[in-house]
């Protein structure tokens, strides 16, 4: 489902964020990507997502190269991706639901349509009875998971999260990563970007290592 | 995306950006007030211009010419002359006004009744009105006078062009100035505009970039802004229109009684309903184009970021 090839990425005038990376995720896998601030996990999302784009190597994702992706179909392909961020990239002069909604109204989804799996994603996540909150009324650990239900809405073939526990507390880090593992059950293709290895290790799924912007020991471990 | 669910999208985003207006509506009031001052000023010019041309009675009427007969030529013979002149090319039409028609017109006017009466016999010659085709020049004009002034009975021909041909040359400067004016305003309000649009933008980068990282096309992200230009347009044309009405309805009463003081009946025209579209038209052109501009390259800078 997603395939770096020899992947090597270096911003302009500085150091190379990634070096020749390999990996692979299976359709339905959840992997985490692991390693310290600046082992370049973000790099690997923003890859994914186009935000960036490689120096060399290839990134392939549910079987399409991105480096051949014209430009006016990036839209069409961060439409199938389901992002989730640190720092959760809400609307804060909408709703709950207006933000969970935004997705489905990029997309062209029907209003019917959309009231109904808004409030499914919502019901996912617990905050169903919270969808006429602003952001700033959440707590953090709610905003979170308005943002992940944000990101599951469309009901994506791949899930990519950074550092989603970051600003969580371990109890709603648990959470969180428990509402993951759900979302994976049912299908879903997750690749979890985090340096909180005790998290991962709760969860063992496999777990690819970034330090220096290389692989460390190979293509991914298995965690214990 | 289906038909309904595009318009239903295009709804949304007019409404929205209806809702942006009055969220802010000083800015808003300020913004549409320029927009309509822009407007109105070549609106105005240009229903100026149009009085001024019905004064001067349009083009074909100003190039008419009077032939007097000398008095005491017969009514035979000023009909024979009409019959000449419009068998002549250059000439479009021709009236004949008999002597006693012409007495019997000036009998009527109160200025002149007595004096009419007081006379013995008819001062007044025969009279005919003579229209040139529209495409003879003024050389070919003046020569067609002086070939009707050596008719035989023909006492005097008053071509009198000068003043009219000064009039229209004003009223032709005018209407340049108005078109270079209003295209000068009409920039203006396309870059008013084009830079509260970008200041909207600027306001907005932070949903614009979460957007486009959710997948959002150029068009999606444009559109809320183009619907913003489109009603600054709308309402400042609106605005335009009730600047105009009101200016005519206050100026035309002393401007008709000015113009009666000097014996004119110049009056001002109203704005007709051509001329009302016209200015929402600006307005909506103006308003979409200084959006368009602003969406065009401002957009594309925001960019989706990941700390």
């Amino acid at each position: 489902m997603i395939r770096f090839d020899n992947v090597t990425k270096r911003y302009d005038g500085a150091r190379e964020a990634l070096k020749g990376v390999s990996f692979q995720v299976a359709p339905g896998e959840l992997a985490f990507l692991t390693g310290r601030s600046g082992a370049g996990k973000s790099t690997v999302l923003k890859l994914i997502a186009l935000i960036e784009h490689p120096t060399r190597g290839t990134v392939t994702v549910d079987g399409r190269n991105l480096g051949k992706l014209p430009d006016r179909d990036i839209p069409a392909h961060r439409q199938q991706i389901g992002m989730v961020f640190q720092d959760n990239k809400l609307l804060g002069d909408r709703s709950a639901y207006e933000n969970v909604a935004l997705p489905l109204i990029i997309t062209g989804t029907g209003e019917r349509e959309i009231g109904r799996r808004v409030r499914a994603a919502l019901d996912q996540v617990g905050l169903l009875d919270r969808e006429r909150y602003p952001p700033r009324a959440l707590s953090a650990g709610e905003q979170q998971r308005l943002g992940i239900a944000r990101a599951i809405v469309s009901r994506p073939k791949v899930l990519i999260a950074d550092e989603p526990t970051g600003n969580l507390d371990p109890d709603l880090a648990l959470e969180v990563m428990g509402l993951f593992k759900r979302l994976n059950e049912v299908g879903t293709t997750m690749l979890i970007a985090t340096h909180d290895l005790h998290l991962v290790e709760r969860f063992g799924s496999r777990r690819i290592a970034l330090s220096g912007g290389q692989i460390e020991g190979g293509a991914g471990e298995q965690a214990p | 995306m289906n038909v309904g669910s595009w318009l239903t999208r295009h709804a949304q985003s007019a409404v929205g950006a209806l809702g942006t207006l009055s969220r802010n509506p000083v800015a808003t009031a300020l913004t549409v007030t320029v927009i309509g001052i822009a407007l109105a000023l070549p609106a105005a010019l240009g229903v100026l211009v149009q009085s001024g041309r019905s004064l001067a009675g349009g083009w074909a009427d100003v190039r008419d010419f009077s032939v007097y007969l000398a008095p005491g030529v017969a009514l035979d013979r000023a009909e024979a002359l009409a019959g000449e002149l419009r068998a002549n090319p250059d000439v479009a039409s021709v009236r004949l006004i008999p002597a006693e028609a012409a007495a019997a017109e000036l009998g009527k006017d109160p200025g002149f009744a007595g004096a009419m009466a007081a006379l013995e016999s008819n001062p007044l010659p025969h009279t005919l009105v003579v229209r040139p085709t529209e495409a003879i020049d003024n050389a070919a004009l003046d020569q067609l006078g002086a070939e009707v002034r050596k008719a035989p009975g023909v006492d005097q021909v008053k071509l009198d062009l000068q003043w009219v041909e000064r009039l229209n040359a004003v009223l032709d400067f005018l209407r340049r100035l108005g078109v270079l004016v209003g295209g000068l305003l009409i920039a203006a309000v396309v870059i008013v505009v084009g830079n509260t649009i970008r200041l909207d933008i600027q306001n907005r980068s932070a949903e614009i970039e979460v957007a486009k990282l959710l997948g959002a096309t150029n068009a999606f992200v444009r559109r809320p802004f183009l619907y913003l230009g489109l009603w600054y347009g709308v309402l400042g044309g609106i605005v335009a229109v009730l600047v105009l009405l009101g200016g005519l309805w206050s100026l035309g009463g002393p401007i008709a009684r000015l113009a009666g003081l000097y014996g004119s009946s110049f009056e001002l025209g109203g704005a007709s309903g051509g001329s009302v579209l016209a200015v929402l038209a600006g307005g909506v052109l103006a308003g979409w184009g200084g959006a368009w501009l602003a969406v065009s390259r401002h957009l594309a800078a925001i960019q989706p970021k990941v700390d």
